[in-house]
């Protein structure tokens, strides 16, 4: 498997490391509600295709990336900084 | 038998050779297959079920058969295919699953009890009594089970790992192979062909073909030396391309040794490779259908392929009066081959009632065989024909049902191939591999001419992708025989038709699982066994596949397949794991005191990645519990010296650095002063605690964060987290300098004393009061102060570059020891922080919040932070957790053991009555007792009850008071004085 | 059809000519009192158990494949009640105990196998861990030793004890652990549940859930719709699509979890044996493959089928614990999806739902389950009620942050349990 970082090219993913869903991004306000923080913190959409998700390239960059990729076939479609996607 | 003018193999060297303690003479490019053959040795091997004796029945590495093995002691390898071993002098193979010989295996008694040993017969029996699952059937079955024997020894052979890169990966070195090779590398591209093979050429090698009006070997050893001459062609014989993975990943495993008894220069036995192509083209070729008929499975019988392949490559004839069963032309291909080798051809059997007939031999149409004979090897078929049967003499039979493309590599990620009436076989679905071309036989083209143009056609399609431009290339003139075919796949009949030889699967078993409804294909596969033996179903699937369709009176696209997975052929664990054995199998860390410790004879004991000293033996002391007790004593008294520079340590710049820290850990560090230090808790998101550890501010806008040692990777990664993902606008960086700084606890009364005189300026309580931090000069060196304490003594830690570190840890020590004190190790620290209530990863486990361990009060309410919202949800603080304790042995037995339970004193210990757990114990020779902590529930508000500690485990039963964690010292004078 | 080794030496005698289908092929009914999606493990024992403990026959189980498909035919055949966690404790003791009686019950060899299992420990805090675990086994009623390094070395030899980079401590050691025939599990629950009168229906999926005023009322099928009083998803591998139908968002990431088997060879392992610090399992089969995993690839995959990087890590802690397997080749290798949960643990509960109920988050521990997991949700779909060793599955400890059971102490990242 081989995932593209937006700093460095495309590289193996034993440089990476992958943490879930990019809705780790989108953190609530502390008063958002209890429905809210389960939906950030312990649901998923887990899709069957194409899903946003974390990855850190931690052997290289060090740069949080969103990886757009298909669960089903693996396709890698995209990446992009999580700074900029935040931002 | 051999035969003259025939074979690449060199007669000029042979070669002896021992199977079966038998010693055997070859030739410098046989097989064991092909020189025993040609020793006249047809039985080979036994089945795994039914133990009927077999011979070859393939030239290739999908051999079910002969399974032999290699080598003796260490550098046994059962399960060696016979057909890909290379002999070399002093080859010692034999043969396996078999008992007292080959030639008399008394398993074959299975043999004769087969009619109770059908599909799946396991399932309905040996279920009583009961206990004698375990204690007979299960034994007996395992014992008859299994192929080979691993020695039970250490391995001792060299394996290794590889990475390589190219534009194309051509798999497969025939003719298609070659084209497609030929053509990029000409191009320009970088191009690896790789062969299983130990000789590149595939079926040119192996039949009477010419390519360009020259013999297919020459015309292949023209190509393969222009290849051989460009720089950007690397040649991978004796390769196999296992599986094909994500973004054009390939596993390949080269053998790199087995064909020679001398490897020299160090070369490894087996390389397991990585290959990253940027494309690559499949022309693996196809491989031959055996046909089931009754007792199709005696030695002598083989495919009609690997006739011709014992021919013309190996000049081997496996029988001098040869018989010739099948469905295409290729039977006609295969009795020319003979004759023209001087070998009579009894009959031909052509199941097609249309097909040539010939003058040079007898060819009986409309018919097949029915039926063998010959008790260790064949004797004579009978043939079934409108007419009435005939029985037939021959020594062998050369069989066809047509051929199976190679898709396996296609399937590897998730494809199905497609049915292809025309060839009545699978062909690869193009698109399946991303990246992957089909080409040549392995895409259903079987005429050389056929192989040739789709190898330049797939070539050029990749170079234009890669955007290569090449000249382009003339076809060479080959042969383009049509290939016609009628489906042949099992001769209707009574006894038992083998369709998968080696699990001895029969048509019978197949009909038996759709009779007992069965009929999903995998559920035949998993009920009769079929396809799960070491060829994987390559010389049985699809016969398997058509008597099950026909069976339950489906089509076979209908019918579906099994699925083909990786590795192609199998691949030793040592090549996968190759590099892994003891040390090797992960990254030792040391600190720059190890050798000092080690030279002191201190045991080091792993702590994660790391090495650290147990404790530092003195002279006169026989357990560890006596260095222990006295390196606690000593830090206690006087003064004691600890490497803790494997704690992570994150530098942290930026004019948000505070606000960070903030966000991070529970409690406030912006109010944090310059020059002091704070302990800090960090939580998960989800509320639980992460870490712990103490941040010091160095400057406005400069941080040092200290973590635990195990957990300084991960957080590390989530504070880049939390900066790059959800607060990107902070301006702030970090930097791991775990390794950057040796660090030294100096612990004790005298801690100060000692650091007077070794710091270039010295320190007073004033200057350095209790939490303070700052630069130091260390005899000339610039360093770091620290005063914090993880053992409630007067302590600090001192830091300096890591260059400087060996020598500072001999300095430290024995300025210490001129101060009463000196060293100690893991076991002291531990002591001395079990005494202080410290905790470690034993009590913040991952499953822990600030409040079980009694730091609620820490989780500031003036600010958000990570892990707060959920931290106040109802489940993370309410009545009846598992909180934080101290505990003291109080009744007859003395003994504290982590891992024990705790329940009421009168409880019954058993599970409902849980009422915690205990998670560090020591000898505390400061109190002279044992001492606990432990999670206990409502625990805090339980001080002074009594409760019970059992640990069934050991057989220990300890009354236990419960106590205020923080057994020395609660007032925390020591650490102020 | 009643099995015995008389039955098979009687067909044997007469050419094997008097099998007969071990389940029936119905065509779907209009309407069930109970349907259960998903015919892997846990919903053929929950149809089983239905119509074995609670009389409930008007029962479907609804398959998009072939029954016993998913991880039930493609896990590591472990069998084990070693938890130490209450609520995983009880419920893994009490699955151990239905898979003791389960041939007998089942009148099918599923060849469960109590050869023992051994998970070894490297260091005095692992240890402590261990014997943590070991105390709750057995005040759970379960077996557990705990064995020094001499003891680990007289059952097991062959460990690399001269030079492994962590060092051989002892080993947790379960004399009731051991394996089964997976697909016989399957088979066996399969078979039961048909004779019991149970419908099952292969290559039916469910493309739809009927809700109508907050209770379920049927689904949609690629065979037509079906009405059901009561409607319980057992689709691991699938649990979020097959929920999404339902409106639900489950804590639930799917992962794959790669694992391999050997060409076979003469008995060598005899035990179960796990390598915490290699995240390696291995045990050999009746067959003579080593059957053998590891650790998650990490990475959210539906795909069954891994990557390198994993097959690599787990032939490493292979060479590292057991030289002497370096020259077993690996003949196999595949992946399952793993439903994994933010505690690692599953979930056995009502939905929202009227009649509708959810079984899933099997994370990578399935199999073992599978006796439990439809004996307990089959008591909780037939009674209403909780199973008295099931409480704590319960799919709102997430939001409540009550009795989350998280044995591996990650936290709430799905792929690190």
């Amino acid at each position: 498997m081989r995932i593209s970082c937006p700093h460095c090219g495309e590289r193996d993913r034993r440089e990476f490391y992958y943490r879930g869903a990019a809705v780790d991004l989108e953190r609530p306000a502390p008063d958002a509600g209890e429905a809210a923080w389960d939906d950030f913190v312990y649901l998923r959409d887990n899709p069957a295709g194409v899903t946003r998700e974390l990855w850190y390239h931690e052997g290289g960059c060090g740069a949080w990336i969103v990886v757009t990729r298909d669960t089903v076939t693996h396709d890698m479609l995209g990446s992009e900084l999580a700074s900029e996607v935040s931002a | 038998m051999r035969v003259g003018g025939k074979g690449l193999i060199d007669r000029t060297d042979p070669v002896s050779f021992v199977f079966d303690g038998v010693t055997y003479s070859g030739f410098q490019g046989d097989t064991l297959a092909s020189a025993l053959l040609a020793n006249g040795v047809r039985l080979m091997g036994r089945s795994f079920k039914y133990h009927r004796p077999r011979g070859v029945l393939t030239a290739g590495s999908e051999e079910p058969n002969a399974l032999v093995t290699v080598g003796a002691g260490a550098a046994q390898e059962p399960n060696v295919r016979a057909t890909m071993q290379e002999i070399y002098p002093g080859l010692v193979a034999r043969s396996q699953n078999r008992w007292p010989s080959l030639s008399l295996d008394l398993m074959a008694v299975n043999d004769l009890a087969s009619p109770f040993l059908g599909a799946g017969f396991y399932y309905k029996t040996f279920m009583w009594p009961k206990s004698f699952w375990e204690k007979l059937y299960e034994p007996v079955i395992r014992r008859a089970a299994g192929l080979g024997a691993l020695s039970g020894a250490d391995n001792a052979d060299t394996y290794e790992s590889a990475y390589a890169f190219c534009d194309l990966l051509v798999i497969g070195a025939g003719p298609a192979g070659l084209m497609a090779a030929l053509q990029a590398a000409r191009a320009g591209a970088d191009v690896i062909l790789a062969d299983e093979n130990s000789r590149m050429g595939g079926r040119l090698l192996a039949e009477s073909f010419e390519v360009d009006g020259k013999p297919g070997p020459v015309w292949v050893d023209a190509v393969l030396a222009e290849l051989g001459a460009l720089d950007n062609v690397r040649l991978m014989s004796r390769t196999t391309i296992a599986g094909a993975y994500d973004q054009g990943t390939y596993a390949a495993l080269e053998r790199v040794g087995h064909h020679s008894g001398r490897r020299t220069g160090g070369a490894p036995l087996e390389t397991y490779w990585r290959i990253v192509a940027k494309r690559s083209i499949l022309a693996a070729g196809a491989l031959e259908r055996p046909v089931a008929f009754r007792n199709n499975d005696r030695p002598g019988i083989m495919t009609a392929g690997a006739v011709r392949a014992y021919l013309n490559r190996w000049g081997v004839s496996p029988g001098r009066n040869v018989t010739v069963f099948g469905n295409t032309d290729d039977i006609h291909r295969t009795a020319r081959d003979l004759l023209d080798a001087g070998i009579h051809v009894a009959a031909v059997i052509d199941s097609r009632h249309d097909g040539p007939l010939s003058d040079d031999y007898p060819v009986l149409r409309g018919a097949h065989v029915c039926d063998s004979s010959g008790r260790k090897g064949l004797e004579a078929i009978t043939v079934r024909r409108a007419s009435g049967e005939e029985r037939i003499q021959t020594d062998c039979l050369a069989m066809t049902g047509g051929w199976n493309p190679s898709v396996h590599l296609t399937c590897h990620m998730n494809g199905r191939p497609t049915w292809q009436r025309e060839i009545e076989a699978f062909v690869p679905t193009p698109g399946a591999v991303p990246g992957m071309i089909a080409a040549g036989a392995c895409n259903g083209a079987f005429s050389t001419a056929a192989c040739l143009r789709q190898g330049a056609t797939a070539a050029e399609e990749t170079l234009t992708e890669l955007g290569f431009s090449g000249p382009e290339m003339a076809i060479p003139r080959a042969e383009d025989a049509p290939y016609v075919i009628t489906p042949l796949w099992a001769v209707p009949g009574k006894g038992r038709a083998w369709l998968d030889f080696q699990n001895d699967v029969t048509v019978k078993d197949v009909k038996q699982a759709a009779t007992e409804n069965f009929r999903s294909v995998e559920h035949m596969k998993r009920y009769t066994t079929q396809g799960m033996a070491t060829d994987q179903g390559k010389n049985s699937n699809v016969a398997a596949l058509a008597v099950l369709a026909d069976a339950t009176g489906r089509g076979i696209p209908e019918t579906g397949t099994t699925t083909f997975r990786p590795p192609y052929a199998p691949i030793a664990i040592a090549a996968l794991g190759a590099g892994a054995e003891g040390q090797g199998f992960r990254p030792q860390r040391f600190t720059t005191s190890h050798s000092a410790s080690v030279n002191r004879g201190a045991p080091m004991v792993e702590a994660g990645l790391w090495y650290r000293p147990s404790y530092f033996p003195e002279a006169g002391e026989t357990t560890w519990r006596q260095s222990c007790d006295r390196e606690v004593t000593m830090v206690r008294e006087a003064v004691g010296i600890c490497d803790v520079s494997t704690l992570g340590k994150i530098d942290i710049q930026g004019p948000d650095a505070a606000e960070v820290l903030d966000f991070v850990y529970c409690n406030m560090f912006s109010s944090l002063k310059v020059g002091r230090v704070r302990y800090g808790l960090m939580l998960r998101e989800d509320g639980f605690v992460m870490d712990d550890g103490t941040t010091a501010r160095l400057a406005d806008t400069h941080y040092l964060m200290t973590t635990t040692t195990a957990a300084a990777g991960d957080v590390m990664k989530h504070l880049e987290f939390v900066h790059q993902g959800l607060r990107p606008e902070l301006d702030v960086s970090f930097t791991s300098v775990t390794e950057h700084w040796a660090q030294f606890a100096v612990a004790g009364p005298k801690s100060r004393d000692l650091l007077n005189g070794l710091l270039d300026h010295p320190i007073d309580d004033e200057s350095w009061p209790f939490m303070a931090c700052g630069p130091v000069t260390v005899m000339g060196v610039q360093g770091r102060l620290f005063r914090i304490s993880f053992s409630g003594e007067h302590a600090y830690e001192i830091a300096v570059p890591a260059r400087y570190g060996a020598s500072l840890f001999d300095i430290l020590a024995e300025k210490a020891a001129a101060l009463g004190g000196g060293l100690y190790g893991m076991e002291a620290l531990n002591v001395l922080r079990i005494e202080k209530g410290f905790i470690t990863h034993a009590e913040i486990h991952g499953r822990t919040t600030a409040y079980d361990i009694g730091m609620g009060r820490m989780v500031s309410q003036k600010k958000d932070c990570i892990g707060k919202t959920m931290s106040e949800r109802p489940g993370l603080e309410q009545p009846g957790r598992e909180r934080l304790v101290g505990l003291k042995p109080i009744g007859e037995s003395r003994q504290l053991l982590a891992g024990a339970h705790l329940y009421d004193e009168a409880a019954e210990p058993v599970r409902v009555n849980d009422q915690g757990y205990v998670t560090s114990v020591c000898f505390s020779p400061t109190l002279g007792s044992m001492l606990g902590l432990a999670f206990l529930a409502d625990g805090p508000d339980r001080h002074g009850e009594v409760v019970k500690m059992v640990d069934h485990l050991r057989g220990v039963t300890t009354l236990c008071e419960v106590v205020n964690p923080v057994f020395f010292d609660p007032e925390g004078g020591r650490v102020r004085g | 059809m009643r099995f015995s080794g008389l039955r098979v030496f009687r067909e044997g005698l007469t050419g094997n000519k008097g099998w007969t289908p071990h389940w029936r092929d119905p065509e779907p009914k209009a309407e069930y009192d109970i349907v259960i999606i998903g015919g892997g493990g846990h919903g053929l024992s929950t149809a089983y158990y239905l119509a074995k403990e609670h009389g409930l026959t008007n029962v479907a189980v609804l398959e998009k494949g072939y029954i016993g498909g998913g991880n039930v035919g493609r896990n590591t055949t472990i069998v084990r009640a070693n938890y130490f966690l209450p609520g995983n404790s009880e419920f893994y003791s009490h699955s151990l105990r239905l898979w003791e009686g389960l041939e007998e019950d089942l009148n099918y060899n599923v060849m469960h196998s109590q050869r023992g299992i051994i998970n070894l420990f490297h260091s005095d805090g692992q240890r402590d861990a261990a014997a943590r675990r070991g105390n709750m086994m057995i005040s759970q009623g379960d077996d557990a030793i705990l064995l020094d390094r001499d003891g680990l070395r007289a059952m097991v030899p062959y460990l690399n004890f001269d030079d492994l980079r962590f060092p051989l401590y002892g080993g947790l050691y379960h004399p009731r652990g051991g394996t089964a025939r997976h697909d016989a599990v399957a088979w066996g629950y399969a078979r039961g549940a048909d004779q019991r009168g149970v419908d099952l229906i292969q290559n039916c999926e469910v493309t739809g859930i009927d809700i109508e005023n907050g209770a379920v009322r049927g689904v949609q099928t690629t065979r037509g719709p079906i009405r059901a009083k009561k409607v319980a998803m057992v689709a691991a591998g699938r649990s979020g699509q097959v929920a999404a139908m339902a409106g639900m968002r489950l804590p639930v990431e799917s992962h794959v979890l790669q694992a391999f088997v050997t060409e076979g060879l003469k008995p060598c392992i005899d035990q179960v044996i796990t390598f915490g610090m290699g995240h390696f399992y291995i045990s050999q089969s009746d067959k003579g493959g080593l059957v053998f995993g590891g650790d998650l690839d990490f990475y959210a995959s539906y795909a069954a089928r891994g990557n390198l990087p994993t097959v690599e890590n787990v032939m490493e802690a292979g060479m590292a614990l057991m030289p002497m397997i370096g020259k077993a080749r690996v003949l196999r290798s595949w992946g399952g999806i793993m439903d994994m949960t933010p505690d690692g643990s599953p979930i056995i509960d009502h939905t929202g739902i009227t009649g509708l109920y959810l079984n899933c988050g099997w994370n990578y521990g399935g199999f073992k389950a599978v006796p439990g997991s439809g004996n307990v949700f089959a008591h909780l779909i037939a009674t209403g009620d909780y199973h008295e060793n099931a409480t704590g599955f319960r799919l709102d400890r997430f939001r409540s942050g009550q009795g989350i059971i998280d044995e591996e102490g990650t936290g709430s990242q799905h792929n690190l349990h």
